[in-house]
């Protein structure tokens, strides 16, 4: 396969950046869309040009390492994936391909394709965890949660916090991650004792850092490789206003 | 009292009032168009300028519309308001975003709905509640005959106190209503095709709107559930996205086929 791609590149978080067409020949349909990405660098490096700069890790779903923007849509055009896990065979030969990275203001661009989007750790650090003593696990059949209650905890913890959800929300509201991961703890027991000054924290970290509101779109959740429910989004709503309403 | 602005300015808060204001809009909507449908019966305008008279006399009704205008006018701002806030989160527009393949259009586009029925609300408070209030309109005479309950109307050229009067003159057995004849300018005004069309444009807006607005409160309300989600959706689409605009626009439609 032939691929023309439109590459967003900018050298820094202050340069201006701009999108640059590039040709990658010899593409395998079987070529996941990173690793056609490596093809282009290895290229580039060869010239001595300067290689493209994109997140990645486990390159298996689940690190939520990689961002790319691929042709309008987070992930590009498949449901339930990460860009890793995006191949070849889903474009056709001679595809112009456009990649920018996630746009949000509350996640500048560090070089090219890589967003920093420590906004999401500081928004965990805020209030993203349950307080235990250390020491040993104690025995997880102490404390009894439902096969129901637990599924949907999980559920939501499937969450990798890569940002597809902001990339996607015409808003750039981070709703949909803040909402999993209210939720994970808002579900179980363990989450209780702090689950009313959590979601105010987390709540108020999220609106520190610039994201937009949500308005229902529903974009995030299409987007989300996870498929993480907009329920959460509800729960989330629902946390927010015991805690204000009724909490101390 | 610091928690509430605390609370009004998160962004939960804020698309909360948003979600309740629009809520207690559509519950205005069910109200205003019972009233209008008064002007489909075939009594020459009788039953809609009587109620026209009830709605700007009664204390209770003056005093909630004042409270409806605000509403209206917090609402479309409050919204604009957001969009704009909301635009700011993403500086740098992406130069490929493909909105179709994971929202729904109407959802992505509530602010220009908005707008384009805010623009409508000033033409349709123009047109009748202006005129009403300020504009000269003229009274007409009914007579109901109360056996047959028949009625007949004519100009009326006197003058009475008020907006209406009503006796039965027990000779003639007829029951006579003298009123402000609201029913006339409305029937005059969609003689005009050009006014219609903007009117049915309008409802088609209010109709998007409202797909997504109605379902979309709820769920900001935190009701979200699986047991009552496809209740909320489907009384969302087909009662105030389908139903009552509908409705709405036949009234236009009806008038200019009538003349």
């Amino acid at each position: 396969m032939k691929i023309n791609l439109k590459v967003w590149r900018q050298k820094n978080n202050k340069a201006k950046g701009e999108l640059k067409d590039y040709k990658v020949d010899h593409v395998s349909p079987d070529m996941s869309f990173l690793e056609m990405f490596d093809v282009l660098n290895e290229d580039l490096i060869t010239k001595g040009d300067d290689p493209i700069t994109f997140d990645h890790d486990c390159r298996e779903g689940i690190c939520g390492s990689c961002s790319m923007h691929i042709n309008g849509r987070p992930h590009g055009p498949l449901a339930g994936v990460t860009t890793c896990q995006l191949h070849m065979r889903s474009f056709s030969d001679g595809d112009t391909i456009v990649v920018e990275p996630w746009r949000a203001g509350a996640f500048p661009v560090n070089k090219d394709l890589s967003v920093d989007r420590s906004a999401f750790d500081r928004i965990i650090a805020s209030g993203g965890f349950i307080s235990v003593n250390t020491g040993n696990a104690q025995d997880a059949n102490n404390l009894p949660i439902g096969k129901e209650q637990a599924d949907e905890a999980f559920m939501s913890a499937a969450c990798i916090g890569c940002g597809a959800c902001v990339a996607a929300c015409k808003n750039a509201s981070a709703m949909l991650f803040v909402s999993a991961k209210v939720s994970q703890l808002a579900l179980l027991p363990q989450g209780q004792p702090e689950a009313k000054m959590r979601v105010m924290a987390m709540v108020n970290q999220m609106d520190a850092e610039g994201f937009g509101s949500c308005t229902n779109t529903g974009a995030c959740s299409a987007e989300c490789p996870k498929g993480i429910d907009l329920s959460n989004i509800a729960r989330m709503n629902r946390e927010f206003f015991s805690a204000n309403l009724l909490g101390k | 009292m610091n928690w509430i602005s605390t609370f009004l300015k998160s962004s939960i808060g804020k698309k909360l009032l948003m979600g309740l204001t629009g809520l207690f809009l559509c519950t205005f909507l069910i109200v205003h168009l019972t009233g209008n449908l008064q002007l489909l019966k075939h009594d020459g305008g009788l039953a809609f300028n009587t109620y026209a008279v009830f709605m700007t006399t009664n204390p209770l009704i003056k005093f909630v519309s004042y409270g409806l205008y605000a509403i209206i006018l917090f609402h479309a701002f409050w919204g604009l308001y957001l969009v704009a806030q909301n635009r700011k989160a993403r500086p740098v527009q992406y130069a490929a975003y493909d909105g179709k393949a994971n929202s729904k259009w109407s959802s992505r586009w509530m602010g220009v709905l908005g707008t384009i029925i805010l623009a409508f609300l000033v033409l349709h408070m123009w047109n009748f509640w202006a005129q009403y209030k300020f504009g000269t309109v003229p009274y007409t005479q009914y007579e109901r005959n109360l056996a047959t309950g028949e009625v007949s109307f004519s100009p009326f050229t006197g003058e009475i106190k008020g907006k209406m009067e009503k006796f039965v003159d027990n000779q003639s057995g007829l029951e006579i209503t003298i009123v402000k004849d609201l029913y006339i300018v409305v029937a005059d005004g969609f003689k005009a095709g050009w006014l219609v069309l903007i009117y049915i444009i309008s409802m088609a807006a209010l109709s998007f709107h409202l797909v997504h607005g109605f379902s979309s409160a709820f769920q900001t309300l935190g009701v979200n559930n699986k047991k009552y989600n496809a209740l909320i959706q489907n009384i969302g689409v087909g009662v105030f996205g389908i139903i009552i605009p509908i409705l709405f626009a036949i009234m236009p439609v009806y008038f200019l086929f009538l003349n």
